[in-house]
């Protein structure tokens, strides 16, 4: 296997903010690689630096083997990108946005064409070729916009948030575009996204990253092994005993977050009656209790004891904090 | 050459797209030129102007048109940032310099169709070219200005985030540019005192070279009027390539 993209040490600063810090990772050719993590983590920042958009402040990255620092036109040769805001000139036909497109990369006429053709009947989009993207749908933006990124034959297609503001069956639509590609196409795929179940249904592997740092990167199974069984919510409003009451050998996790405790082990379905059992036993009034297989919010969850969604909240609410300073 | 191409190719391609634009963009001048040119034309005294008051105006309002589509297509950039187009053109494998180009031909060549749409409406409004060597010259003249004033538009947007600065630039910069250019009035009839800010005007230059080549008289010596605005148009686009080299989304 071949390195497609190698990242030693890449850190990026704002300020005193460090959006990126000291990340290090290695993506094989043909390979489906995520960036999972919440707003802010620092996932399209460290996108913006391996498509030399931004300039790290320290460590290296390189791109097919080319330096993102040192070679930038090399590498943007070697790379499609889909931005996480739309970039389509809404005037144009999909058809004259593709042209731009191939113009600007200098694919000659005929090729150029003949690509053109091919790729929006990919994406499903031919029959509309003609028509001002003015008129399209957020899918069938969505979905432009890779097909363009893929006229110049880039090994390497950056997809920044790709379902971002879909809805969830043009979601679904897109995630069999991305995975046929990949199949089709044979190159590699470095993709963010803040969903867990897009990241678990595309990546082959997925670096969960966090306040800018990689804290854990592994094959989305893997992760989900790595939390040692299926998981059990109670949710009471006594969870102070609950831990006491299951320290049980069958029971590999106890962990306890704001009003319900989360238990981790083999075979969930089996031992529920005993769970019930034990806390009736124990006399513990139980709210709501659930049983579900791991997912990779609760690996994020177990990684950093907070789910996604609320860093997500308390990051928004500290990138503006820090806009706001940077404004005084 | 080839990328500029393609960055003109897309300018010319939203400019015939944009109907109302293009009727949007001729209206004023041709109101102006309508309004002030037969309003005025009995009043003001035709022996210092030595034509109608309405066809010395036509000069004026031609380079209003190619001034105002120049400056709104330079600045348009906004747009493309705002929209997240820019962002598409800066990450291929081209120079900046190129893209600035690109940019720049495109909004001149989109001025000056909107200056020349203004003329045809002038002849048909009795403006009479003696010489058809005139038109050429005129039409070298509007070049140059659509080229200075697309550069100085892409400067403004490279250094602007939205379109919230427009109205200043429009009001305090690009008015009395062409309030003090001899647009409207012969530049002898200002107080003395007035003089020096309107022949450093560099817009002055391009009005009097329209105007020699349309009427074939004008107070400023065509071949200087030449120098200056050709220096004038290199010169911003040296500063606008400079400035749009820096632009980051």
């Amino acid at each position: 296997m071949t390195v497609a993209i190698h990242a030693d040490n890449l850190t990026r600063r704002f300020g005193d903010l460090v959006a990126v810090d000291h990340i290090s990772f290695d993506i094989e050719q043909g390979e489906i690689f995520g960036l999972l993590g919440p707003n802010g983590a620092g996932k399209t920042t460290t996108l913006s630096m391996l498509s030399t958009m931004l300039e790290p402040t320290s460590g290296t990255a390189t791109v097919m083997g080319i330096d993102v620092t040192k070679d930038q036109d090399g590498v943007r040769k070697a790379i499609g990108i889909v931005f996480q805001d739309q970039s389509l000139d809404e005037e144009l036909t999909a058809w004259e946005n593709m042209d731009f497109h191939g113009r600007l990369y200098r694919i000659p006429k005929g090729t150029r064409e003949q690509r053109i053709d091919e790729l929006l009947k990919l994406v499903e989009l031919f029959d509309r070729r003609n028509d001002i993207v003015k008129t399209f749908s957020g899918g069938m933006r969505r979905r432009l916009e890779i097909a363009r990124g893929l006229l110049h034959h880039p090994a390497v297609l950056f997809l920044d948030e790709p379902t971002l503001g879909l809805d969830p069956q043009t979601r679904n639509h897109l995630w069999k575009y991305i995975e046929d590609l990949a199949q089709e196409k044979n190159i590699t795929i470095i993709l963010t996204t803040h969903y867990m179940e897009e990241a678990d249904r595309l990546c082959n592997r997925i670096a969960i990253i966090d306040h800018g740092k990689i804290i854990a990167l592994d094959t989305p199974a893997k992760l989900k092994d790595s939390i040692g069984g299926d998981v059990v919510t109670i949710k009471s409003p006594d969870t102070g005993k609950i831990a006491a009451a299951f320290a049980v050998p069958w029971i590999n996790r106890i962990e306890t977050h704001d009003g319900e405790v989360i238990l981790t082990l083999q075979n969930a379905e089996q031992h529920l009656s005993m769970i019930v059992t034990r806390l009736n036993d124990e006399q513990i009034p139980i709210t709501s209790i659930s049983v579900h297989k791991p997912t990779l919010e609760d690996v994020f969850l177990s990684f950093t004891g907070k789910t996604i969604r609320e860093e997500d909240i308390s990051r928004k609410d500290a990138m503006r904090m820090h806009f706001r300073m940077m404004r005084h | 050459m080839d990328i500029v191409y393609t960055i003109w190719l897309r300018s010319m391609k939203r400019y015939v797209r944009s109907k109302s634009r293009i009727v949007g963009s001729i209206a004023m001048p041709l109101f102006l030129l309508v309004f002030l040119g037969f309003g005025l034309n009995s009043v003001v005294s035709t022996t210092s102007l030595g034509q109608q008051y309405v066809m010395f105006l036509v000069p004026g309002m031609v380079a209003m048109s190619v001034l105002f589509t120049s400056v709104f297509s330079g600045i348009q950039i906004i747009w493309d940032k705002q929209f997240g187009f820019l962002k598409e053109t800066l990450i291929a494998p081209v120079s900046r310099i190129e893209i600035m180009f690109g940019m720049t031909v495109g909004g001149a060549t989109t001025a000056v169709f909107q200056g020349i749409i203004l003329m045809v409406l002038a002849v048909l409004l009795g403006l009479r070219i003696t010489n058809p060597a005139g038109f050429f010259i005129a039409l070298g003249f509007m070049i140059l200005v659509g080229i200075s004033f697309t550069a100085f538009g892409i400067s403004i947007a490279s250094r602007m985030e939205d379109m919230t600065g427009f109205q200043l630039i429009m009001n305090f910069v690009v008015f009395p540019l062409f309030g003090l250019s001899g647009a409207l009035f012969p530049i002898s009839s200002l107080p003395g005192w007035l003089e020096p800010i309107t022949l450093a005007d560099p817009l002055t230059y391009g009005v009097e070279g329209i105007r020699y080549g349309l009427t074939g008289v004008s107070p400023i010596n065509p071949i200087i009027c030449a120098v200056v605005i050709a220096g004038f148009a290199v010169a911003m686009t040296l500063v606008g390539a400079y400035l749009f080299r820096k632009v980051s989304v």
